[in-house]
């Protein structure tokens, strides 16, 4: 099985064992609380920075361009360059704007995609918080961030920023169907919610091996139905520049419009991990059933970097959709999620149940 | 039946003409084609501008030093936005008759908008574009230009032999 020397548990449990012989075991807790929560908002930070780093070389590449490369090498610090403009920006008060509302909206964004990013498994040993109902509990959280879109949109006094939530409102909440049922998919293959439960079935194969064309399908559905939820292109009609500047974010300067635009990219990294962790393995290296020998080598590479190297993957996918179609229109956008993707989810939850049924599946 | 086979085939050309888009971004990440960005401020040696760039307004003048402008006024009437000036002054010709000739073709660079009536409707061909794009400047007056140089003369039109 895997190796125990990039298990993740025996340093959690040292720490852990550390601080309880020093101080009193609620004083623990609260210690390890603030441990776990400063490694997620470092990890948060670099994450957000990287990405936003990512997609401007990725799309740079694909339209034939170089990208950034003036600060730094390859322009790797052109995003700290772009952090350190914002943070230094003035915070406009929009007049007539519900003050509370507009100030809250942005940290609701924030605080759920900081909720979703806790019950991921990383690697081995290395998630916060392993919950019986981890899938359940990410998709409630991660569609909560509607929530501050639609109050960033309603408080800031704007049409532009009204229209762009209420679109945003009307797609997440179609799509999040689409995306309940595709996961749906793969729940109904582990039998179980619990992510590390999920991770351990796929020891032997990936469900997306084992679970063959309708584990493929559900892939598929998923990755258009989770494109859609985070509001990115070709479905970042919340935002669409041409129409409506910036959509729901159009009044945010400075800070608090990074915080929108971090979020979305968190989101966007949130979505790969779930399409990792339960189609492609998680942090599970490659296994074949039988092939000992190939599985043993498969082994020596760390389970953080089968992780992060699965998720990257479907980020590049995910910003390979947004730099090759255009953006939808709002019906077309309605008409695709219950007209196409609904119907054919809900046919795929039929057969799977069917397949899972009389076991034609690889076990 | 018709429509429900009428809506698997509509899915599958969708998805068919979706993945042949793909396919295209995709190559073109996997093997970029001539990379198209200018490095620009090092590269200002080797620059070269499209022949339709719009820099700004110039009149060309051959090496007497002699440019097409009449100062018929054409320009002036015709710039949407005031950004051209023309004075005029009279000056004999060969047979002692006083006719107008240009003084001073004004040029306001910081009011034009580049829309072009001006080449457009001069029936000399007196005015192009130039290529040059770096206007910036610490005084705004540097913005104001005469576009007919010191000394310079109308060109006579070749007479037909
Ligand atoms: S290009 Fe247009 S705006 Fe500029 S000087 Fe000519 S007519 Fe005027
Ligand atoms: S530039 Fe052309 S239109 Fe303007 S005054 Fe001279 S000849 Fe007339």
């Amino acid at each position: 099985m895997i190796l125990e020397i990039y298990s993740f548990s025996t340093l959690t449990s040292s720490i852990d064992e550390g601080l309880n012989s020093v101080m009193a075991p609620w004083l623990v807790t609260l210690t390890e609380f603030v441990i776990v929560g400063i490694v997620f908002l470092l990890f948060y930070a670099l994450l957000g920075l990287f990405l936003v780093y990512l997609e401007r070389k990725v799309c740079a590449v694909i339209q034939n361009r170089i990208g950034p490369n003036r600060v730094g090498k390859w322009g790797m610090f052109q995003t700290i360059a772009d952090l350190i403009k914002l943070l230094m920006k003035e915070l406009i008060t929009i007049k007539n704007a519900d003050k509370f509302l507009f100030n809250l909206a942005p940290f609701i964004v924030i605080i759920t995609s900081f909720m979703a990013i806790a019950a991921l498994p990383f690697a081995k040993g290395l998630q916060a918080i392993d919950l019986n109902i981890g899938i359940f509990y990410v998709m409630a959280v991660s569609s909560l961030g509607v929530v501050g879109i639609l109050i960033a949109g309603w408080s800031s006094n704007s049409k532009y920023s009204l229209i762009g939530a209420m679109r945003s409102g009307a797609q997440i909440i179609s799509y999040e169907l689409s995306v309940g049922l595709s996961l749906l998919a793969i729940v109904i293959f582990s039998g179980s919610m619990q992510l590390s439960t999920i991770v351990e079935s796929q020891a032997d194969g990936w469900w997306i091996f084992k679970g063959h064309i309708p584990a493929l399908f559900a892939f598929v559905l998923y990755l258009i139905a989770a494109t859609a939820e985070i509001n990115r292109g070709p479905f970042d009609l919340a935002e669409a520049e041409s129409e409506l500047t910036a959509g729901f974010h159009t009044e945010y300067s400075g800070i608090k419009f990074a915080f929108f635009f971090l979020a979305e990219y968190i989101n966007m990294f949130i979505v790969a991990a779930i399409a990792t962790t339960l189609f492609l393995g998680g942090w599970m290296p490659l296994h074949i059933g039988g092939w000992e020998g190939f599985n043993q080598i498969m082994d020596y590479i760390p389970s953080i970097v089968w992780f992060f190297g699965k998720t990257f993957v479907i980020i590049y996918i995910i910003m390979w959709f947004k730099w090759t179609f255009p953006r939808l229109r709002i019906d077309q956008l309605l008409n695709l999620e219950w007209k196409y993707l609904l119907p054919l989810n809900l046919m795929n939850i039929v057969l799977i149940s069917f397949v899972v049924l009389i076991g034609l599946y690889f076990k | 039946m018709n429509s429900v086979v009428r809506y698997f085939t509509d899915i599958y050309k969708g998805v068919t003409s979706l993945w042949t888009g793909m396919k295209v971004t995709g190559k073109y990440f996997i093997s970029p084609g001539e990379i198209v960005t200018e490095q620009y401020p090092e590269n200002r040696a080797t620059l070269k501008m499209e022949d339709r760039f719009k820099g700004e307004v110039i009149m060309p003048h051959d090496e007497n030093n002699q440019h097409k402008c009449t100062g018929c006024g054409i320009c002036e009437v015709n710039c949407p936005n005031g950004s051209i000036e023309i004075i005029t002054k009279k000056v004999p010709n060969e047979q002692g008759k006083m006719v107008r000739a240009i003084d001073k073709h004004i040029y306001h660079l910081s009011m034009c908008t580049f829309c072009e009536l001006c080449i457009k409707t001069c029936p000399f061909d007196a005015i192009t574009w130039g290529q040059d794009f770096e206007h910036a400047v610490f005084d705004r007056t540097r913005l104001t230009r005469v576009l007919n140089r010191p000394g310079s003369s109308l060109k006579k039109k070749e007479v037909k032999s």
